[in-house]
């Protein structure tokens, strides 16, 4: 297995101190400038193989999204470099990055807010076609928009009608194929579910997989779905306060956890037959992403924070099963 | 598989609006004016711009239901002897072209400018101070700055000539920070929406997404101050045209008419300023109702006080 995609230390952060005027405080009787900065994403490195699924998990603003709009580049990293097939794409200009934009395609959270409310599913699905293969007939690209739509089980008669004649899991549908119109091979899908109801969650999710299976197509998926995930993704990366904590094979992670914040995320779900009684609780509230705490940044919520754990940043450390966990104490031995 | 007109005929759209009364009035009485305005030179009875045809003799004539009114000249005639109710029809179009036009290039420069400086955000500071400093300005201050520098360069004769493209650049020029303000609201608002940021992901142009994706979805607002605007700018003209630095009495608007009759109204020709007067405001408030209509529609949260 090749690694399709690298992520490699990459830093991205958010400065919201607004204009020159705003960012002035007075303090100690002086006036200084003050930035106000969220750190969304900090020294991420990822590597997605061809062909896999690599879940990104983690709760609410630890940064998932982030990370996908950072590697589909709606965002340019602060730091740190993104390779997709060993070619760096962080730093190309719009026009450079092109060719990569039918190679990479997003699918994004809310079904109602990414397709264009005054464009038809036919123009929202030619739109990209059309811009990236200028040289098709006219014929070609509907015989191509009809393809996908019956792949993704939207009927193609329906292509002339605006968005909001659908409901939520066909825009999901539609959403899914216009990213597949460009015949992407890797698909960054942010929480593709997470807006749809429960019974239309399992439709999608099997259109995913098809998809993939015919297209050889490698996701990046985000949820905060622990069973969604389970069930979906061959890897996965447990995400907290913008920090990876645990990268794991999906069955290692979820029979032998050894992060401390993944143990207690998984001790949350219900199981059946399961023991009562084992739920790890943390105590203390996820820290703002703009003051970020000293040394691990789940020190202030782990049971088994030490001195160490709130002066050294915990660093990567590949185990012998090949799990890669950052937390000094695995390697310490003491977990 | 339908039809763009069979969409229009079945949607929400035309069913509100034909069970509306007030619009559907509005709307009828806006057609019937248009309509006679522009169909002006072939309805109107008089031609008001061949002086050929204008006869002193006949001037402030009474309207013909009067006792000593001439059935010639059904609304009357002016202080100069041209019959009213064509006046008052080449007028209306003429105020008409006016509110239009001055809507366009309003509603150009601020769909522009809003654009700009909602998407790009080097300029955003930039451009909306100079809004500011444009809204500061009022539009009569613009209208005789330049209404004064125009009439010394073309003289009065010239001036009447390029009178109604000054106008409308006049009251363009003052009130488009309006419309960049709706704009670039609006644009704020949709350039977070997740469809931008997928059209993105596809690689188009910042130019395409603001023109072709964004743009489409600001234009409701645009539409709801559009209307209110014409019948706006109808009034500033009028009011330019009261205060002398409007349209020149020989190509009246409906506001020189309202002016050149206001002198002759304690003569006891009243007809010459009250008959114009009543197809302004009727203008006016039909526009209103109507951009009323426009904006409970667009808005059905707003709630109707
Ligand atoms: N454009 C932005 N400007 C400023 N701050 C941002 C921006 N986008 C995200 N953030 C902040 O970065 C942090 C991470 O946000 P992100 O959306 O990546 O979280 P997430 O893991 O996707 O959460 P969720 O599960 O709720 O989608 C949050 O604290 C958020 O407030
Ligand atoms: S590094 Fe320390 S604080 Fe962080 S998870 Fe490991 S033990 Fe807990
Ligand atoms: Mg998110």
């Amino acid at each position: 297995m090749t690694a399709i995609l690298e992520i490699r230390d990459v830093d991205k952060h958010f400065d919201i101190s607004g204009s020159f005027i705003d960012q002035l405080r007075i303090s100690h009787g002086k006036l200084n400038r003050k930035k106000t900065v969220v750190k969304a994403v900090n020294n991420i490195t990822l590597d997605v193989q061809a062909g896999e699924t690599l879940a990104v998990v983690g709760e609410s603003g630890c940064g998932k999204s982030t990370l996908a709009r950072t590697v589909m580049r709606l965002y340019r990293p602060n730091k740190g470099e993104i390779l997709y097939k060993g070619e760096r794409i962080d730093n190309l200009s719009s026009a450079k990055m092109r060719p990569y934009r039918t190679r990479m395609q997003m699918v994004f959270q809310d079904p109602y807010a990414s397709l264009n409310p005054r464009m038809t599913v036919r123009q929202i699905l030619e739109e990209p076609v059309r811009f990236h293969n200028p040289g098709l007939s006219r014929a070609e690209v509907h015989d191509k928009v009809a393809e996908v739509m019956t792949q993704v089980g939207v009927d193609p008669a329906w292509a002339t009608n605006y968005p909001h004649e659908f409901s939520g899991g066909q825009r999901q549908r539609i959403s899914i194929a216009r990213a597949l119109v460009v015949d992407p091979e890797f698909i960054a899908a942010d929480e593709p579910i997470a807006a749809l109801d429960v019974s239309i969650q399992a439709q999608i999710l099997n259109l995913l997989m098809d998809a993939q299976e015919e297209r050889g197509l490698t996701y990046l998926f985000i949820s905060h779905d622990l069973s969604v995930v389970e069930h979906i993704s061959n890897r996965v990366a447990v995400m907290y306060l913008g920090c990876v904590c645990e990268l794991a094979t999906a069955k290692e992670l979820f029979s032998n956890p050894k992060h401390p914040y993944t143990q207690a995320l998984l001790s949350a779900i219900p199981k059946l037959g399961g023991e009562a009684g084992n739920h790890i609780r943390l105590s203390g509230d996820v820290p703002t992403p703009i003051n970020l705490p000293t040394g691990c940044v789940f020190h202030g919520r782990c049971p088994h924070a030490d001195e160490r754990c709130m002066r050294e940043i915990p660093m990567q450390r590949t185990l012998d099963n090949g799990t890669i966990v950052a937390c000094h104490g695995v390697e310490e031995g003491r977990i | 598989m339908r039809s763009r007109w069979q969409r229009f005929k079945d949607s929400y759209m035309l069913h509100s609006f034909l069970n509306d009364r007030v619009a559907l009035t509005c709307f009828i009485i806006l057609a019937v004016l248009m309509f006679s305005a522009f169909a002006a030179p072939i309805i109107a009875p008089h031609d008001p711009y061949n002086s050929s045809t204008i006869d002193i003799m006949d001037a402030q004539a009474p309207p013909s239901w009067s006792h000593d009114g001439d059935s010639e000249f059904l609304l009357g005639t002016d202080a100069q002897g041209r019959d009213m109710l064509s006046t008052m029809l080449y007028g209306m179009r003429v105020s008409i072209i006016i509110g239009i036009g001055a809507v366009c290039l309003q509603a150009f420069l601020g769909i522009v400018v809003g654009l700009l400086s909602g998407y790009v955000k080097r300029l955003d500071n930039v451009l909306m101070r100079i809004a500011d400093v444009q809204l500061s300005f009022s539009t009569y201050m613009v209208a005789i700055f330049i209404g004064a520098i125009v009439q010394t360069a073309f003289g009065v004769a010239g001036y009447e000539k390029v009178a109604v493209p000054l106008i409308i650049v006049i009251i363009g020029l003052a009130e488009w920070p309006q419309y960049a303000r709706t704009v670039r609201a609006s644009v704020l608002a949709e350039r977070k929406k997740e469809y931008v940021e997928a059209a993105r992901v596809i690689g188009l142009s910042k130019t395409r997404i603001m023109w072709r994706h964004i743009l489409p979805n600001t234009l409701s607002p645009v539409l709801v101050i559009s209307t209110v605007q014409v019948a706006n700018a109808i009034m500033s003209e009028a009011a330019l045209s009261f205060l002398g630095l409007g349209m020149p009495v020989t190509k009246p608007s409906l506001g020189s008419l309202i002016t050149a009759g206001f002198e002759y109204i304690f003569s006891g020709s009243w007809w010459i300023t009250i008959f114009p007067g009543i197809l302004l405001v009727t203008l006016i408030l039909v526009i209103n109702l109507l951009g009323d209509w426009v904006r409970d529609f667009l808005n059905p949260k707003l709630y109707k006080g």
